[in-house]
């Protein structure tokens, strides 16, 4: 039986429902939420700031560190085990370089930006939640950055093309899968994050990042929003 | 590391009856709140909110062997997570003193109060229990994070629901009505001693000037269940009875917001 | 043809499209990409002509030279002292640069300044790999004492300095209050507890107001009500 539909109605490339935040967390330097479908991150940005160990300094800009992290219930099944583990490893660092193109720290040698993202609950397409929220936390510490960073997962699930899959779309068991975690510039649609699993065809791939461009431009409209809805003009005049 | 004048200045506020952020001395900081089911994907979870700090609690329940000396009983385990996201203060790596010391007078309020009867978390006498796997994580520091990570962890219990079990295994999508009995509520309360004057609810700011701290773990008889000691100075017997005065007393405020 | 397409206190996100055409200039905050200027911060849109500024309304203090900020000595060396600028730099008081009085070679420099004490200095040098000198010769620079400090959002202090130091002069006669701003968004505040604490809520009120009209007559009504107290000589406008 092939896959005509999805599993939860929505169309092929219709995003979860999604919420953002701006400013979430007090104690940081900047800081979002970003919630797409039952996928939910936080990220706070401390920085730049002051950086040890020594020998990490780099004399002619400052740095960024990404720290992935599932919290311990967070996970679908089984508790999650605390403390970055081989997955969270490889996600923290290519989050990393994800936001990397977009940020200047040319006016902060030897010191290190860090960025947290943490996630209470999460229903796949977890690192992509994670690369918005912490792209808004970043502006929102209000460094210097070319553009903002909005990411979705897209892919097959057999031969249908779709956005954002969900758990039950990533474990389909009649058909090929392929699950691509996307993160796009939206000003010039370059490609900063590129990660796939499954099987496809060149051609395919092609299709479902043109597809993964769209819904980026989605995202980062409702990012847009959260960051301009903080600073708004609130009161009677 | 504070400065100087911070702890003179803040016994010249108690003096006057005033805390560092304003308020009366032995008020306890606005909003208290606790929200349910904050996370999906656990079994239980709740957020605590006590002014500016935000503690997330969540319960994942997994089926173990009992202990050899309780073949008859499930149990309980307690972490916490003091995660760099949450302060400029904590940074990554293995869990820090500070939040070994938080899980584990977390646990022993829940477990010494006979919160829970363990007894019915025994599926099968001698082979399998469950075990309730209570998560804490800071969100927001801004101070007093023992009190709100045990109101967080209770109310995150309150919250739970066991999922379905079929032929031995659990199936974590379903979630069954059935709740953990909770028979009690122990709230935990932290006094603090600056100079002469007792306080509830500190700042992060104002825990960076305060020497001693007894947290203070009661049921809703007034009983006490817990109680630990930190902090570099000594305490009276006089002190350790007006501590417990003021714990009581706070302790029905936090009940409240249960 | 140029198209400038934001206006005066526009809230824009980095990557913003601000303006189109040759004829507008890329100011603070902003960049070019050949017809087109667009914004690299968050923050809000400052029109001088044909020039286009974004103020960034968050973010971390970078040192400037010239800047009176409040420091912490963290340490004491040979010489003289390291300072903690509440940033990801620390800076250098050198003995000479610390009092006018003479200090013999060997003496115990935390007679003068002890580790943990607050001071009112001013950064004298900046180098491109951020290394911070500070001096504390020239009036009003001095050991903070009998009061307390705290944080605000370092983006806000030129408003509550107000122009010429009108804002916090206001406050200083309405609260009888001793108060020193910092860059640096630390703030010493020193006076009787009452009005300690009027003084502080109506700082955090310039800061969470900062960007809205009217703020001198909103910030005299409001230090009017807290201290029953009519205010004269503030011109209203």
């Amino acid at each position: 039986m092939s896959y005509k539909k999805r599993l939860d109605n929505r169309k092929p490339d219709e995003l979860r429902k999604m919420e953002a935040k701006v400013g979430v967390i007090k104690n940081a330097d900047g800081s979002a939420y970003f919630k797409i479908g039952n996928t939910c991150a936080y990220a706070a940005v401390y920085g730049p700031r002051e950086l040890y160990p020594r020998f990490l300094h780099n004399p002619s800009k400052g740095i960024l560190r990404c720290s992935y992290s599932m919290m311990p219930f967070s996970g679908s099944g089984n508790r999650v085990r605390p403390g970055q583990n081989r997955r969270a490893k490889e996600i923290s660092m290519v989050t990393e370089k994800a936001l990397l193109p977009v940020l200047n720290l040319d006016e902060y040698p030897n010191s290190v930006v860090d960025v947290f993202i943490e996630l209470p609950q999460t229903e796949a397409g977890s690192r992509c939640a994670g690369i918005c929220a912490a792209s808004m936390a970043l502006a929102d510490a209000g460094l210097v950055m070319s553009d903002l960073v909005s990411a979705v997962s897209v892919g097959r699930v057999d031969d249908m093309l779709v956005v954002d899959l969900d758990y039950s779309e990533e474990a389909y068991e009649d058909g090929p899968v392929a699950d691509i975690p996307l993160a796009i510039l939206p000003r010039t649609d370059e490609i900063t994050l590129l990660q796939m699993d499954g099987e496809i065809t060149k051609e395919m791939l092609l299709d479902a990042i043109e597809l993964g461009k769209k819904s980026c431009h989605e995202i980062y409209e409702i990012q847009k929003k959260a960051l301009k809805e903080k600073y708004a003009v609130k009161g009677d005049e | 590391m504070a400065s100087n004048e911070l702890k003179s200045h803040f016994i010249k506020l108690l003096n006057e009856g005033k805390r560092l952020d304003g308020r009366d001395i032995s008020e306890l900081r606005q909003p208290i709140k606790v929200e349910y089911g904050i996370s999906k994907t656990a079994e239980g979870s709740a957020k605590v909110t006590m002014g500016d700090t935000e503690v997330l609690a969540g319960v994942k329940m997994e089926i173990s062997e009992p202990y050899p000396d309780t073949p008859d009983q499930g149990t309980i385990m307690v972490g916490a997570e003091l995660i760099p996201l949450s302060s400029p203060e904590f940074e990554s790596g293995p869990p820090s003193i500070k939040a070994v010391e938080l899980a584990r007078v977390v646990d022993r309020g829940i477990r010494e109060s006979k919160a829970i009867d363990f007894r019915k978390l025994c599926i099968k006498k001698g082979e399998k229990i469950w075990i309730l796997l209570i998560d804490i994580v800071t969100l927001n520091d801004d101070g007093n994070l023992i009190d709100a990570s045990a109101l967080a962890a209770l109310a995150a219990l309150k919250d739970a629901k066991f999922p379905e079990v079929k032929d031995g295994a659990i199936d974590y999508k379903k979630k069954t009505d059935k709740s953990i009995d909770l028979v009690k509520e122990p709230i935990a309360v932290t006094v603090f001693k600056v100079g002469n004057h007792f306080i509830v609810d500190p700042t992060r700011e104002e825990e960076k000037a305060i020497g001693t701290r007894l947290t203070i773990t009661t049921t809703k008889n007034n009983l006490i269940c817990a109680l630990q000691k930190s902090g570099d100075s000594s305490l009276t017997q006089e002190d350790i009875s007006r501590m417990i005065d003021i714990a009581i007393e706070k302790a029905k405020i936090l009940r409240e917001a249960l | 043809m140029t198209e400038i397409l934001v206006k005066d206190k526009d809230i824009v996100v980095p990557g913003e499209l601000l303006a189109k055409g040759m004829d507008a200039f890329p100011g603070p905050g902003s960049y070019r990409d050949n017809e087109e200027i667009l914004s690299s911060r968050l923050g809000l849109v400052y029109l001088d002509r044909r020039t286009i500024k974004i103020i960034s309304q968050s973010g971390v203090y970078l040192p400037k030279v010239g800047d009176m900020i409040i420091g912490k000595v963290i340490d004491i060396a040979m010489s003289g002292w390291r300072i903690n600028l509440n940033c990801a730099y620390s800076a250098m008081l050198s003995m000479k640069d610390a009092t006018s009085d003479y200090i013999n070679k060997g003496e115990d420099l935390s007679q003068y300044y002890d580790i943990g004490d607050y001071i009112a200095c001013k950064i004298t040098n900046v180098t491109s790999q951020k290394l911070v000198d500070v001096s504390m010769r020239e009036p009003g620079l001095k050991k903070l004492v009998n009061g307390r400090m705290f944080n605000v959002n370092t983006h806000k202090v030129p408003r509550i300095i107000g122009k010429k130091g009108s804002m916090v002069t206001m406050i200083k006669n309405a609260t009888g209050c001793r108060i020193t701003v910092g860059q640096n968004g630390l703030i010493w505040i020193q006076g009787d507890t009452k009005n300690e604490f009027i003084a502080i809520e109506t700082i955090k009120k310039i800061e969470k107001e900062s960007h809205l009209t009217g703020l001198t007559n909103r910030i005299k009504e409001f230090l009017e009500e807290k201290t029953g107290k009519k205010i004269e000589g503030v011109e209203m406008k």
